[in-house]
């Protein structure tokens, strides 16, 4: 059983087609990596698991995306219980202007658990989960822009988590960090793999083959190859896969 | 081949850049200038009359002598009263536009129509508060007509205020919100409006500095030319600072010798301006930091 099933998607912003006919199987607890140069649907097409393109007006979607064997796009589809479902992490930390500790807890309070043990509980497994916890235990009351840009998508990280998905979708999650920030969100990724499943977008080569299971290259809407990352990487079987990933072009 | 001279083409390009910035350097300069010489004209005219009597008192001797005691008081309801109309709609107005309402005909139109709202002549204003509030809705030439008719002029300044301090707030604060599980309301009201407001707090207090300084729409809906009593409720005419600036300085008694009073009138008009200034700036930095501790 996938956990993820693409089949026959096409992607409309207006009148323009951002995504054709894109078919991709996701097994549970892998990490798929999205690549492709800028413009290429990438992103879009992350965005369509969590319908975050619902927010874009004059968009259309057809074919059939398929969470746990059912259609994400179905008549009835209760958006919010699938986007408690399906995390995201987004390019630029971005913490709500609250304190770190109602930073985590918010995912909670807005699905309904007011109970302040079970809050103060998940709030505290989700920092650990992200390693963060030895670093803000003592300042949960503090304003979450206090922390470094690199603790602050941990924290973001966490505040996905706490509320329990089983799929967590990244958009270029570490762009916006440094080298060494960079090595412990990848570290992450790999130790959340476990228990999620993960599809995370990069323009960064050497991330998708240290942190990725598969790999998808989009060029122009079109997914070009799909396959194990290994094989992307050292045997891709189409020539525009392979002059991508040496940096002939992109 | 060479023909062009470097030191010459340097030179002259220098000497052009000198010259724009020095007539951009003067032409700000005089917008200081001017903002200067007015303020002092003012300050210079209306000190003399200014103490606590001047704006503790009833006017005395057809408005020769005495205070302006109910010309601020007056104003002060007319503030009030109008920003408790135009506040709650403008942000709600500008909220629905700006967070449900999809790109369209109907974004279109009620966008078209704040921005003629905004464009219409403030005496258009009066004209209509009196023959709605006044007449057909039988409130009288009173403050909750002046209050509304200055409200509905307000409102489109809130509303434009408010629509740009949404706007202002990152995209990606909605997104991780929604993601979250969160409804549309729910992210609005704890992520979205608690970044705005800072902002949102300004541009309240912006249209309080518009509104005190209106005289044609209190004209015909509230202002009283002499009346030498406070207000009891809000069906009571008042005084207002501008409109009593107005009729002394046009048809009191003896203009002549009220004219200090007009000066001492227009810069209590101008202080409560700039204290309105002062006091959106002071929130916003509040405000400011207050969002980022909670």
């Amino acid at each position: 059983m996938y956990k993820i099933e693409s089949k026959n998607v096409d992607f409309f912003y207006g009148s323009s087609q951002a995504l054709k006919n894109i078919n991709i199987a996701i097994k549970p607890n892998t990490v798929t990596a999205l690549i492709g140069p800028s413009g290429c649907g990438k992103s879009t097409y992350l965005r369509l698991f969590n319908r975050m393109n619902d927010l874009i007006d004059n968009t259309k979607i057809s074919g059939q995306i398929l969470i746990d064997g059912d259609d994400i796009y179905a008549k009835g589809v209760n958006v919010d219980s699938l986007r408690k479902k399906v995390g995201m992490v987004f390019q630029k930390p971005n913490p709500f202007p609250k304190t770190i500790f109602e930073n985590v807890a918010y995912g909670l309070r807005v699905n309904g658990i007011s109970d302040k043990k079970i809050i103060e509980e998940r709030v505290e497994t989700s920092i650990k989960q992200v390693v963060l916890w030895d670093e803000v235990k003592d300042k949960l009351k503090k304003s979450a822009f206090e922390l470094s840009g690199g603790q602050q998508q941990r924290l973001c990280i966490a505040r996905a988590l706490a509320i329990q998905p089983s799929i967590i979708l990244m958009d270029e999650p570490t762009s916006a960090l440094d080298p060494i920030s960079t090595s412990k969100v990848e570290e992450l990724i790999y130790e959340l793999k476990t228990k999620y499943t993960i599809v995370i977008v990069t323009h960064n080569m050497q991330q998708a083959g240290r942190v990725s299971d598969t790999t998808a290259f989009f060029y122009m809407g079109e997914l070009i190859e799909y396959d194990n990352t290994k094989t992307i990487f050292t045997n891709p079987k189409i020539e525009r896969t392979q002059n991508y990933i040496t940096g002939r072009f992109g | 081949m060479d023909v062009i001279d470097e030191n010459k083409l340097a030179k002259s390009k220098k000497r052009k850049q000198a010259i724009a910035f020095w007539i951009f350097r003067i032409l700000s300069y005089s917008v200081v200038a001017i903002l200067f010489i007015i303020l002092s004209f003012i300050v210079i005219k209306g000190i003399s009359v200014i103490n606590w009597n001047f704006i503790s008192q009833m006017p005395e001797e057809g408005m020769t002598k005495g205070g302006i005691y109910p010309a601020i008081i007056g104003t002060l309801c007319l503030v009030a009263g109008s920003m408790l109309f135009a506040f709650p709609i403008g942000v709600m107005a500008a909220i629905y536009m700006n967070e449900y309402v999809k790109a369209g005909l109907i974004k279109k139109i009620i966008k078209q129509m704040t921005n003629n709202l905004a464009g219409i002549p403030s005496i258009v204003f009066g004209l209509f508060g009196m023959s709605l509030f006044v007449n057909k809705l039988g409130f009288g030439d009173s403050i909750l007509a002046g209050s509304l008719t200055l409200g509905l002029l307000a409102l489109p300044v809130v509303i434009r205020t408010t629509e740009e301090s949404l706007k202002a707030v990152e995209d990606t604060f909605r997104q991780a919100s929604l993601g979250l599980g969160a409804s549309k309301w729910e992210t609005t009201r704890k992520v979205v409006l608690p970044i705005a407001f800072p902002n949102i707090i300004t541009g309240l207090i912006l249209s309080i500095g518009r509104v005190s300084g209106e005289t044609a729409p209190i004209l015909f809906t509230v202002a009283a030319y002499f009346l030498p009593k406070l207000p009891t409720s809000i069906f009571d005419q008042a005084m207002a600072l501008p409109y009593h600036l107005y009729v002394i300085s046009t048809s009191g008694t003896n203009i002549e010798e009220s004219r200090p009073i007009a000066y001492g009138t227009a810069l209590v008009l101008i202080i409560i301006v700039l204290i309105a200034n002062l006091l959106a700036n002071a929130l916003r930095k509040y405000f400011g930091k207050k969002v980022k501790m909670n």
